[in-house]
């Protein structure tokens, strides 16, 4: 166990390294990075300080290296347009990410869950046939798309839901499920193969042939063990979620990291750009890194691998 | 001629069923396992691009400021001279959609293959070659993985700055990582088969083995994968231009023109959303029917992707 701990702990500190090392050679692969990291309209002895400052005389290594220990002390540099330093920016806007995701979450568990139950106990019946349409459409539907329709119909057409910006549950509503929408065709995907696989298993079979009522053998037998890898996935989704948000963030000018992101491109706010990258980064390979220990706690087969 | 179709469905008469079928069919668009419509609509969309100068009624990129907001000809205030409306700068939507239809297949296309021939020749290495390259190449292939594939694509535009060749590279260096984890798990199988050994003991180079045999081996999963991405890719670039940082204006990019169309949304000019995302939708829809057909025809062990 405490190999395999060590081991995959091994790999993660590596994939941090190559995603420092990824965001610092793109920057510096255009030819002067103080263009990108210095103001707009910033006077020739601010570029030679920057210049002096990054350390562009020294060998790439050692450009690295300092880049690396700022890092590792949360020194993400500052940000031209607020004038604060970058993380603080950063954390300020992470709740309301989490929100929305969370929210967004919850939508697409309650529409991909149940969908995709009963996709999987009428195979090839009408509900399995709607499921699929309605995955391909998830899958084919641009979530920036879906949110502009929604203001179409809710906010212009009806004017029952605010179009953009945040503060009542009601501004949540339409956010939530643009981002939602590809995610429950996800989901509803993976609890059919989920539930299939479980409802061919010995044990549900038993549960039959003892003369359960198969509401109880689906509901409480093969639902609960189907239902592992579809939270394991919701998971790792969640913090997907709050990084793919930015198309969504923008299109109801919700305040969450992705609208930061998209601030960042408009102003021209490149140390924002930065870090919005490398954080979200490191949240993926964080998740990713606890989801493979918990899976080893659960399952003693993949640590002896 | 009933007595041969009744044994098959006794309890409906034989006519109804079949027409249900038929209908289901049609729904799924598919005539006899092939994807009909799917295929005609690329079809039709590539032979637009092919020949929009020829097809578009008007200049894409240049407009008439006096006809701004004209909506379609169908409705009250349109024009025949406007089939379906004008922009914020009074130009033709349907010349700049005939347009649009000509840069989404131009980067999809070119960034489809640009990065499905990166992978393939990574996962090739890889899988072939193994040891440091394969560690090397793996990690990387990890890592990027992990990142979210927009943000990413976000960041390097900011990087290198728009245009559309900038756009096939950034796509392209984004997405040539889903290639080489899937080619690289063929070819540590294909390494072991007969014909592989034979071709070393008789001596073949390592440069050879992987180009006259390695190579054509992989080269089905490579088209399927590529199907399966362009619509992966094309809604990226449209997220992308939406965002600002894509296609530059006054290119006409369907991302481009939703952005555009945003302007005029609250006032609920409905032509300017609900078109160009339907063409996104048309095209990507289509693009992934395609590619699921393709996948069960062609490669079998890509059935559980």
């Amino acid at each position: 166990m405490k190999r395999y701990i060590f081991r995959r702990l091994g790999y993660a500190v590596i994939s941090l390294v190559l995603l420092s090392a990824t965001i610092f050679v793109f920057v510096r692969l255009t030819g002067d990075p103080t263009v990108l990291l210095v103001e707009p309209g910033a006077s020739r002895g601010d570029i030679e300080a920057l210049r002096k400052d990054l350390g562009l005389d020294q060998p790439l290594w050692v450009q690295y290296g300092a880049f690396v220990k700022n890092l590792v002390h949360g020194d993400f540099g500052s940000s031209f347009y607020y004038r604060t330093p970058v993380l603080e920016l950063y954390l300020s806007r992470l709740p309301h990410s989490l929100l929305l995701a969370t929210t967004a979450m919850v939508f697409s568990l309650l529409i991909g869950i149940p969908s995709g139950v009963l996709a999987a106990v009428r195979v090839n019946g009408w509900g399995d046939g709607a499921g699929k349409v309605f995955a391909l459409l998830g899958l084919s539907m641009p979530s920036f798309w879906v949110g502009l329709l929604m203001i179409l119909f809710f906010s212009v057409y009806l004017g029952w839901l605010p179009s953009s910006g945040s503060g009542t549950p009601l501004h949540l509503v339409m956010p939530a499920v643009a981002l939602g929408w590809y995610f429950a065709a996800a989901h509803m995907r993976l609890t059919r193969s989920s539930m299939l696989e479980v409802l061919g298993s010995e044990y549900v079979k038993l549960a039959r042939l003892k003369g359960l009522p198969e509401a109880l053998v689906i509901g409480k037998h093969a639902f609960k063990n189907a239902l592992i890898p579809v939270l394991t996935l919701a998971g790792i989704n969640l913090v997907i979620m709050v990084n793919v948000a930015v198309v969504v963030e923008t299109v109801f000018a919700w305040p969450g990291i992705g609208r930061l992101l998209y601030e960042g491109i408009a102003f021209r706010d490149f140390p924002v750009v930065q870090a919005t990258v490398l954080l979200g980064g490191v949240m993926i390979i964080a998740v990713n890194l606890l989801v493979d220990l918990l899976y080893a706690v659960i399952d003693p087969r993949i640590r002896f691998q | 001629m009933s007595t041969a179709s009744a044994p098959l469905s006794p309890s409906a008469s034989p006519s109804r069923a079949a027409s249900l079928t038929l209908a289901w069919r049609f729904a799924a668009f598919h005539v006899g396992g092939f994807p009909v419509l799917p295929t005609l609509i690329l079809l039709v969309l590539a032979f637009t691009a092919v020949f929009a100068n020829v097809i578009a009624p008007s200049d894409p990129e240049i407009g008439t400021l006096g006809e701004r907001f004209r909506p379609p000809a169908w409705q009250v205030g349109g024009s025949e001279k406007y089939l379906l409306g004008t922009d914020h700068l009074g130009r033709d939507v349907l010349s700049r959609l005939i347009f649009g239809a000509r840069v989404s297949m131009v980067v999809g296309l070119t960034a489809v293959l640009f990065a499905g021939a990166v992978g393939t020749a990574l996962g090739i290495l890889s899988g072939f070659l193994g040891g440091w390259v394969d560690q090397v190449i793996m990690r990387v292939t990890d890592t990027w993985l992990a990142l979210p594939a927009l943000t990413f694509a976000i960041f390097l535009a900011a990087v290198v700055g728009p245009s559309e060749m900038n756009i096939v590279i950034i796509l392209g260096a984004v997405y040539w990582t889903r290639y080489a984890r899937v080619i690289r798990g063929e070819v540590l199988s294909l390494r072991e088969r007969d014909f592989v050994r034979l071709a070393i003991v008789a001596g073949c180079s390592k440069w050879t083995i992987m180009r006259r045999h390695i190579l054509p081996n992989v080269l089905n999963s490579a088209i399927v994968l590529g199907t399966l991405m362009l619509g992966v890719v094309i809604v990226t670039e449209a997220a992308l231009s939406f965002l600002g940082v894509g296609v530059p204006p006054p290119k006409p990019a369907w991302g481009l023109m939703l952005a555009d169309g945003k302007k005029g949304l609250m006032a609920g000019y409905w032509w300017l959303t609900v078109l160009p995302g339907s063409c996104i939708m048309l095209m990507v829809l289509s693009a992934n029917l395609l590619g699921d057909w393709l996948r069960v025809k062609l490669d079998p062990q890509l059935r559980q992707l």
